[in-house]
Parts: C-alpha cells; sequence; structure tokens
C-alpha cells in the first residue's frame, strides 16, 4: 500500500526533521564473538555452527579479544570515550533465528561512547561541514539468518515454511548509534548518507570489516521524526530497518520526510513502528508496531567476565591508529596540490593507498596518479583483478619514470615495458632489453623517415608552409609509426619544421 | 550384597590398581545392584550399561598392557543428568529434553573420562535442579535408601541416593543452592560445592548462570576429595572459571588435623528453629571438633536471613533467561508443529507442554522480576543483599577458618510431605543458600542419625573461596572421630534394601 506524500521541498518549509542512525557493523574476525566458529560469508547453510552459537544446552561463552581490541579501536575512532569497566548483558526475547532466546548484547554499560564523526555535506552555501554525535559503541552478537520460502515476497507473512541459517549467529557486532542528529533542515539526507558513507570509509580504514552494505556487513537502520519547529518537542519516529546502501539512506531518509509531513498535515499520527525499506519502489512500508513496547529485560550477563580494558593497552590502540580518512584526503591533496574533485577520482577507483606508496617510492606525483588512474586502472580491468592486486610494483614505476625523464623511453614505449611486466617478462630494464625498446635519439633514421612521409603526400609540405602547422601531426604519426614507436615526437616535430624552414 | 559394591572409591582404586578385581568386575557388581535396587530407589534415569562395560573393559585392557592410569581408572560413578553426555540422553530431568542426546561432552565428563572413570549412567533430578526433594523430575521421585516413603533431598537425589543405596561409589552433582549439600545431608552422604569457578561449568546445563557449580559426592571424604581434584581446574571454555592452581583437597582429606583451628558456627543458621534431633548431633559435632582441639567460636552473619529472599529473585531472573532456549525449535521435544501454528505458537506450545510446575513458577518469577520497572527493586536489591551476604562471609573469615552450621534444617521428610507448598520446600535450603551467593566452598558430612526418626542428619562447613582444603581438613578429622565413636560407617546403618 503506497501512502501520500507531501514534496520534499513544502516538507521541509513546514517541518524540522530529526535523524537518528543505528549502524551495525559486522566485523572481520576469524571466528566468532563467542566461539571459535568462521565467520567467513556464503558457506553452506549450518556448517559454521557448534553448541555454543546453536545455544546447546549447557554451553558457554568463551570471548573473542580481538572482537573487543576492535570495538575499542572503533571507538577511539570515532572520537569516544572508552569505558574502563563494562559487561555484557543479555537482550531477552523469542525469535527463531536467535538460538538463545536473548542476545549477548551490552546495555547501559557500552564499552565506546560519547563519540562524535565529523562530515562534510555540499550545501548553498558550499562545502559545509555537521558534527555528528555518537551516543554509544557496543559490542553483541549477531543473530542467524531466517529464509521464509514458498511466499511471494519473501517475507514471514504468507510464506508456507521458513528455514533458519545460523552461521551468522554468533559473529560479532559491533552497533554504533548516534544522538539524535538535529538542525540539518533540508540537507538531511545528504548528511544522513554523508555520515554512514565517513562511518564506512572509517571502519575499512581501520581494517576491522569489510564493510559490504551487499552483503549485509554494514547496515543501517534508519529513524526519523518531524517536529513543527527546532524548538518543538521530539516527534514520534520511525524506524526503517535495513537500509543497506548508501544512496538508500539517502532516499530512506527523504522518503520518511515526505511521508510523515503528509500524514501529520492531514492530521494524522506518525505511528512508532518498525519499518521496511524497498529499494526497488523507493518507499517504506510498515512493519512490526512497537505500541506493545517490547520488555527486553536486559540484566549483566553472568557467564561473562567484567570486561576491564587496560588504559595503556587503549593508548597504545590510539598511537597506532591509521590517520581517519577525511584528514588524510586533505592533507595529501593540499600536499599534491589537486582538487578535490582529482581526490574523489583517486578514492573511488581505489588509487590512492597505490599512488601515496608509488610517490613515497619515489614517483613523482601527477606520474602516479596518471599511472595508477589511467593505463594500470585500465590493465587491472582488462584483467578483471583488483588495482592492487595488478603485478606491478612501486618500483616499476620508479624505473619507467627514471627511464621517460632521460628522454630513454617516451609514454607509448613506457607502456609497452609495463605490459612485458605483466607478461611475465621481468623486470623494466629486462622488458626493455629484450624488447629493445628505445627512443631513437639518432636524427639520421628520423630525417630520412620524414623524407619518405613527405615523399609518401607532397601536400602536407606546402600546407606546413602555408602556415598550417597541424598538419605536422601526420608526418610525426607515420614516423613513429616507421620507428615502431621509438622516436620522440618532439624531436622529429623539430627536424620536421627545420627541413621545412618553417618556424614554430 | 556383593562385598565390592561397599567399598569406597579409594578402596577399589586400590584393588584394581593391584589387579586384585577387575574393572569389568566393579562395573558388572553394580550394574548388578542398580537391577536390584534401582527399581525401588529410582536413582537413575538411564543406565549405560554397554557404554560402562566398554570404558571398562578399555581400563582393563590398558592396565594388562601395564599402563599406569591414573587413581579412579575402572571406579564406576553416577552421573546428574544435568551434564551433557555425548551421545548418551540427556534430559535434566524434563520432559522438554526428552531423547536429546548432546553432541558434545561437558567438560566435566572428558575429564571424567580421561580419569578412567566409569559412567554407570545419568541420575535423577528435579526438573532443570529447581527443587530439594527430586519430586519434581518429569520422570517420577527418587526414594531415600534410608526409607523409602522419604525423599533423598533435591535437586540432586539421584545422585545422594545411588551413593547411599550402594548402586555406585562416586557421583555428580550440582549446586545452586544446596542441590549438592542438602540430598548429602538426607540421605548420610558426602557432598561438596567447590568454590565458585573451581570447576568447569562448560556442559553442565544452567539453572542460575551465577550461583550453579559441579561439585564431587561420595561416601567418604577422601572419596570425594579424589573426585574433587579429577573435576576441578580451569577451563578456557568457561570464562568465570579460575585460572588458578587447585587447592590440595586430597592431602587435606589425608590430613584432618584442626589442632588450634578457629571455627565459626554461624549464629543465624545454628540450628534454632531446627529439627530438635539436628539441633542435637549438630550440638555434639561442636563438641567433639572442639575435643579435637579447635577453638570453636559463634559468628554472626546479620544479613543472612535475607539470603534466600535475594537468591529466590536471582535464581529466578537467570533461570528465566537461561531456560529460554527451550524452545522445539533446534532440540529437543516440539509441540503443534502441525501446519496450523505459527512459530511463536509452536514455541509456546512446546514450553507449556514440556515444562513442569515448579520450572514454569520460577520462569514467571523471573521474567517479573527482571521486567521494567521492576528490575531495580527486585533483581538489582537482591544483588545488593548479595554483595553483603559476601561482606558477612569476609568478616567472618577474617576471625575463623571455616564456619560450620547444620546442613537442612530437617532431616528426610515424606514424599509428597511439602509438594504443595513451595515456600516449606524453599527453606529446607536456608543453611546452604549464602554460600552460593558468595561463590564459596561448603562441604556436607554425616554426623549421625537424629534421635527422634533414626534419619541422617548433616554438617555443612564453609570455607573463603579457593579454600577448599579446608573443607577435607575438618571434614576428615570429624569423620575419623565420628566414625571411631560408631564403629561402623553410618551407612552400615541403613536398612537392607529387599530390591528385585
Amino acid at each position: 500500500m503506497t501512502e501520500k506524500v507531501m514534496p520534499f521541498e513544502q516538507a521541509i518549509s513546514k517541518f524540522d526533521p530529526v535523524i537518528g542512525l543505528e549502524v551495525h557493523v559486522e566485523l572481520g574476525t576469524k571466528t566468532k564473538m563467542f566461539c571459535g566458529c568462521s565467520t567467513e560469508f556464503g558457506a553452506a547453510p549450518n556448517t559454521h555452527v557448534c553448541p555454543v552459537c546453536l545455544g546447546l544446552p549447557g554451553a558457554l561463552p568463551a570471548l573473542n579479544e580481538i572482537g573487543v581490541e576492535s570495538a575499542i579501536r572503533i571507538g577511539l575512532a570515532l572520537n569516544c570515550q572508552i569505558a574502563s569497566w563494562c559487561r555484557f548483558a543479555r537482550k531477552n526475547y523469542f525469535y527463531p533465528d536467535m538460538p538463545k532466546n536473548f542476545q549477548t548484547s551490552q546495555y547501559d554499560e557500552p564499552i565506546c561512547f560519547e563519540g562524535f564523526l565529523d562530515v562534510e555535506v555540499e550545501t548553498d552555501e558550499g562545502r559545509k561541514t555537521f558534527r555528528i554525535e555518537i551516543e554509544r559503541a557496543h559490542m553483541e552478537e549477531d543473530t542467524g539468518k531466517n529464509s521464509h520460502m514458498g511466499g511471494a515476497t519473501g517475507r514471514i507473512h504468507g510464506a508456507d515454511y521458513s528455514l533458519v541459517d545460523y552461521n551468522r549467529a554468533g559473529i560479532p557486532l559491533i552497533e554504533i548509534v548516534t544522538k539524535p542528529i538535529e538542525g540539518v533542515g533540508k540537507y538531511a539526507p545528504e548528511v544522513a548518507k554523508a555520515y554512514v558513507g565517513a562511518l564506512r570509509d572509517i571502519l575499512r580504514n581501520l581494517g576491522v570489516s569489510d564493510v559490504k552494505m551487499e552483503q549485509g556487513s554494514l547496515r543501517c537502520d534508519v529513524n526519523l521524526s518531524l517536529r513543527h519547529t527546532p524548538e518543538s518537542e521530539l516527534g514520534t519516529r520511525s524506524e526503517t530497518k535495513n537500509v543497506n546502501s548508501l544512496r538508500s539512506v539517502e532516499r530512506a531518509v527523504r522518503y520518511e520526510i515526505t511521508r510523515q509531513a503528509a500524514r501529520l498535515t492531514d492530521g494524522q499520527r506518525v505511528v512508532q513502528e518498525t519499518r521496511h525499506w524497498h529499494e526497488d519502489t523507493g518507499v517504506t512500508t510498515s512493519g512490526r508496531s512497537k505500541s506493545d513496547a517490547e520488555d527486553y529485560r536486559y540484566f549483566p550477563e553472568p557467564d561473562l567476565l567484567p570486561i576491564a580494558p587496560d588504559s595503556a593497552w587503549v593508548e597504545k590502540l590510539r598511537s597506532e591508529l591509521p590517520e581517519n580518512p577525511a584528514v588524510r584526503r586533505s592533507r595529501l591533496a593540499a600536499e599534491w596540490g589537486i582538487s578535490d574533485f582529482d581526490m574523489q577520482t583517486l578514492v573511488n577507483s581505489d588509487a590512492l593507498d597505490l599512488v601515496e606508496a608509488s610517490i613515497a617510492a619515489g614517483v613523482d606525483s601527477a606520474a602516479a596518479r596518471k599511472w595508477w588512474t589511467g593505463e594500470l586502472a585500465r590493465l587491472a580491468n582488462e584483467q578483471e583483478v583488483e588495482l592492487d592486486q595488478l603485478a606491478i610494483t612501486h618500483q616499476h614505476l620508479v624505473d619507467i619514470e627514471q627511464l621517460i625523464s632521460t628522454g630513454a623511453l617516451n609514454d607509448k614505449l613506457a607502456r609497452q615495458a609495463i605490459e612485458g611486466v605483466l607478461a611475465g617478462e621481468g623486470s623494466i630494464a629486462e622488458v626493455v632489453a629484450k624488447r629493445g625498446l628505445a627512443v631513437v635519439s639518432d636524427d639520421g633514421p628520423l630525417l630520412a623517415a620524414i623524407d619518405e612521409a613527405l615523399a609518401a603526400d607532397p601536400s602536407i609540405a606546402e600546407k606546413i608552409q602555408s602556415g598550417k602547422l597541424q598538419a605536422a601531426g601526420a608526418v610525426v604519426g607515420a614516423v613513429m609509426k616507421a620507428t615502431r614507436g621509438q622516436a620522440d615526437a618532439a624531436r622529429v616535430r623539430e627536424l620536421l619544421f627545420e627541413r621545412l624552414g618553417v618556424s614554430e | 550384597m556383593s562385598d565390592l559394591i561397599i567399598l569406597s572409591a579409594a578402596d577399589l582404586a586400590h584393588k584394581l590398581a593391584e589387579k586384585e578385581v577387575s574393572a569389568v568386575e566393579v562395573t558388572e557388581a553394580h550394574l548388578a545392584r542398580i537391577d536390584q535396587v534401582d527399581p525401588d530407589v529410582h536413582a537413575f534415569l538411564h543406565v549405560d550399561r554397554d557404554g560402562a562395560l566398554a570404558s571398562a573393559k578399555a581400563i582393563d585392557d590398558q592396565r594388562a598392557n601395564g599402563q599406569t592410569l591414573p587413581v579412579l581408572a575402572g571406579v564406576p560413578l553416577g552421573l546428574k543428568d544435568i551434564l551433557a553426555t555425548k551421545g548418551l540422553p540427556t534430559t535434566c530431568g524434563s520432559k522438554i529434553l526428552e531423547g536429546w542426546k548432546p553432541p558434545y561432552d561437558a567438560t566435566v565428563v572428558t575429564k571424567l573420562r580421561n580419569a578412567g572413570i566409569i559412567i554407570l549412567g545419568k541420575t535423577n533430578m528435579d526438573e532443570f535442579a529447581m527443587g530439594s526433594s527430586t519430586e519434581h523430575s518429569a520422570y517420577g521421585p527418587t526414594r531415600n535408601p534410608w526409607d523409602l516413603s522419604r525423599i533423598p533431598g533435591g535437586s540432586g537425589g539421584g545422585s545422594s541416593a545411588c551413593l547411599a543405596a550402594f548402586e555406585a561409589p562416586l557421583a555428580i552433582g550440582t549446586d545452586t543452592g544446596g542441590s549438592i549439600r542438602q540430598p548429602a545431608s538426607v540421605t548420610g552422604t558426602v557432598g561438596v560445592k567447590p568454590t565458585y569457578g573451581g570447576v568447569s561449568r562448560y556442559g553442565a546445563v544452567a539453572l542460575a548462570s551465577s550461583l550453579d557449580q559441579i561439585g564431587p559426592c561420595a561416601r567418604t571424604v577422601l572419596d570425594t576429595a579424589l573426585l574433587h581434584s579429577v573435576i576441578a581446574g580451569h577451563d578456557p571454555m568457561d570464562s568465570t572459571s579460575i585460572n588458578a592452581p587447585v587447592p590440595d583437597v586430597i592431602a587435606a582429606a589425608k590430613l584432618g588435623d584442626i589442632k588450634g583451628m578457629t571455627i565459626g558456627v554461624v549464629k543465624e543458621i545454628s540450628g534454632d528453629g531446627f529439627q530438635a534431633g539436628v539441633k542435637q548431633r549438630f550440638d555434639e559435632a561442636v563438641a567433639l571438633l572442639e575435643g579435637l582441639g579447635a577453638n570453636v567460636v559463634e559468628v554472626s552473619c546479620p544479613n543472612f536471613p535475607y539470603a534466600l529472599a535475594a537468591y529466590y529473585l536471582i535464581l529466578p531472573s537467570e533461570c528465566s533467561s537461561n531456560l529460554a532456549k527451550f524452545d522445539g525449535i533446534r532440540f529437543g521435544m516440539r509441540t503443534g508443529d502441525d501446519g496450523n501454528h505459527s512459530v511463536e505458537q509452536v514455541m509456546s506450545l512446546t514450553r507449556a507442554a514440556g515444562f513442569g510446575d515448579e520450572v514454569i513458577r520460577r520462569i514467571i518469577l523471573g521474567t517479573y522480576a527482571l521486567s521494567a520497572g521492576y528490575y531495580d527493586a527486585y533483581y538489582g536489591q537482591a544483588q545488593k543483599v548479595r554483595t553483603l551476604i559476601a561482606q558477612d562471609f569476609a568478616k567472618a573469615f577474617a576471625q575463623v577458618d571455616v564456619l560450620i552450621s547444620p546442613t537442612a534444617p530437617t532431616t528426610a521428610f515424606k514424599i509428597g510431605e511439602k509438594l504443595d507448598d513451595p515456600l516449606a520446600m524453599y527453606l529446607n535450603d536456608v543453611a546452604t543458600i549464602p554460600l552460593n551467593l558468595a561463590g564459596l566452598p561448603g562441604m556436607s558430612l554425616p554426623i549421625g542419625l537424629a534421635p527422634e526418626d533414626g534419619l541422617p542428619v548433616g554438617l555443612q562447613i564453609m570455607a573463603p573461596a579457593m579454600a577448599d582444603d579446608r573443607l577435607y581438613n575438618v571434614g576428615a578429622a570429624l569423620e575419623r572421630a565420628l566414625l571411631s565413636q560408631w564403629g561402623a560407617p553410618l551407612l552400615n546403618s541403613a536398612p537392607e534394601l529387599a530390591g528385585a
């Protein structure tokens, strides 16, 4: 059932949106949070299970220390306080995908709390920074996965039967919860998207998760409410679950604003409920009503000891944190003298780390960017491998740039040398030697080739002499062809004009 | 009655080591005794005849090959049916687990097997260890070998009864509020609840995680110590298990020297209001301890009167969560899966059909106590009482080496007598519960028969955390003195079971 919506501009002119974002991140630990089962994605159902993650009678949890370390590193990267003492708690509710019928989570004692993340959004007044306050980041375990079979929608209603796969049960999760994001007005959709995007960058940069939204290793719930003015009390919120792409985050916020605005304007109430996001139609639909507010009967998990991270350890983790991705990008853009747009290109093509490493190895910054976003990106694409899987080292680029700068190779020959390396022909020097790649530096063969080209088409000489210098291109091309690309194009041009007595 | 079945585990171990008797012979003798008396006693829910004999045969083969075996190799044992045993039924005395065979062994079971101990079968218990009489087993009550019309204590009544009926010289129990000690008390046997964390709980189906502890049961203090040393020790699979050396309980059980020791009688549970014969035997034991050179003083633990109330908030709260997993989805019984019920209805129907009244009562109590708006008043307050009780113990142990009390307020009562009065049933554990709340070790050992009914009375010894060896030292001293008074073990005066 499609609900009535109000155009976004109109909705924003009448209401002030408040967003809350809850992001669940699956950690990339090798084993689950409380047992030794693998966390590998995509295994046959119910093969990565044991008495612990199946919740069999008698089994007990044993804490994955790497999970705790990852949680602390995430907290530190989000400028959070790290609890000196905290506990797990049981969140009790019955659901078939939950082996124990309680989730081992954290309640009033999260391991990370009170942080923030600054995000940039394009506004009418240019790029603007919005500070997103983080309420908490806590550890918990994932549930199993239900598949509802036989129905049209894949949802439980109308299904003939359901299957449960417990491979996912017990995979470590970090839930990161923002404080209410207020005062962002019409930029609410962009701010929400920018936050999730920035969070994803940070998590990827920390190496704690593969943050694949499409595989569910990063999942976002969008809470949204409207109020008449920023001074009004918070309105009733809806909770849209599993919004699983950055674009969907933006769209879901936008849609909920237009839907709630229409309801409120029609004198209806916003129902506090869980809503489902539909990627295809771009709308949310009503799920579970929260009117019978669930009581999770939290209490401290008696089967696990409290966690008291040693402050020296926390400081060590802090000192080893990688640079914040946004800060790093700004710094490198300034160092290299490139625009935000160029930087975004590098990021989008997964070339930033590679470019930085090539520069560190001694390659000129412009050349490094050109190689990694140009020829090498093309080759990686051709070979269907990730850019960083390409068998080209930073030393290869150092070597090749060395030969270019001395004039021994031109761009075309350099590309051939790289192809040779990828074909397994050895180092740059070996490929250059084997393939006989060298710019022809002796003028004699060049002049012979020029004369041959001029003779083949006498009209060219006339054109050039009459001032149409662009006609020189045809001669340069012919000479390059004759020398199998080994000529220095600039020198050919020079010799040609000399021959014809024309000055540039 | 075969001579083999009246021997202690230590004596059996000696005869086995000397090859005077084979493990198969010992096992067969105990299986024959089970055949003879268990139709009356009903200590066992499941007898693993083939498995036990196969294990015994393997031990005999190893010994024949000249291998040096652990001390208790070849000695039989009754295992409380709350411990997961790979491929063997594990019901916890509940219908909801009928037919479930765990795919894994509890850590304690692995340790028993590694020690060459022969597991005869699984012993009866109150459903999910909730009760003090074993009447709450879904498979019918266990009867006290001293008087078949009476209860053997609970929840581990099967384990205590199999010892008292000479069906096994060793047994494993679990103690959440007294489920090892109170059955030991009313059957004239010995039982120890180790320090919380002293024995791995991995594979023991949880009742109340912060209170549960697995412990050894036997007919003598030394046998109990031998078994204790087999099952104790750190286990990475149980986060609450203590990573420290196990106290030398065997040496303590052999020592039995309490000269110069200070022993505290806890005023609040020293027998006032208890059955007269219980109080009388306790007072005599106190005199005996003084006679052995101990300095006995009275100690007050002013918060103990609140222990029972706190316990009956913490236990139901934790158990309401621990027992949530029994839903018919992944294992055990399933009810209502006929295509006409939703998964939630199947879960609900299964739980309603699979759990007994006492289990349901405690789940409801716990669910209520943890509910929003009630948590602070109930669970939160109970945890505060728990802290106060731990402080009472800490103050007491600053003055004394061990504390003592009667284990239970009465001797074994009649089957059915308290079944309709849960509060009266709960009061059985008034003296044993404080230790569980504080996580400390305790022992119950027999100190005689109450004059008015001729039934066994137990004395409880309590020690500081990880000082389990003190229980055995004091217990051994008292046991030795009593034995010389009686001239024979107390159980020798139990009536002969006619049997099948």
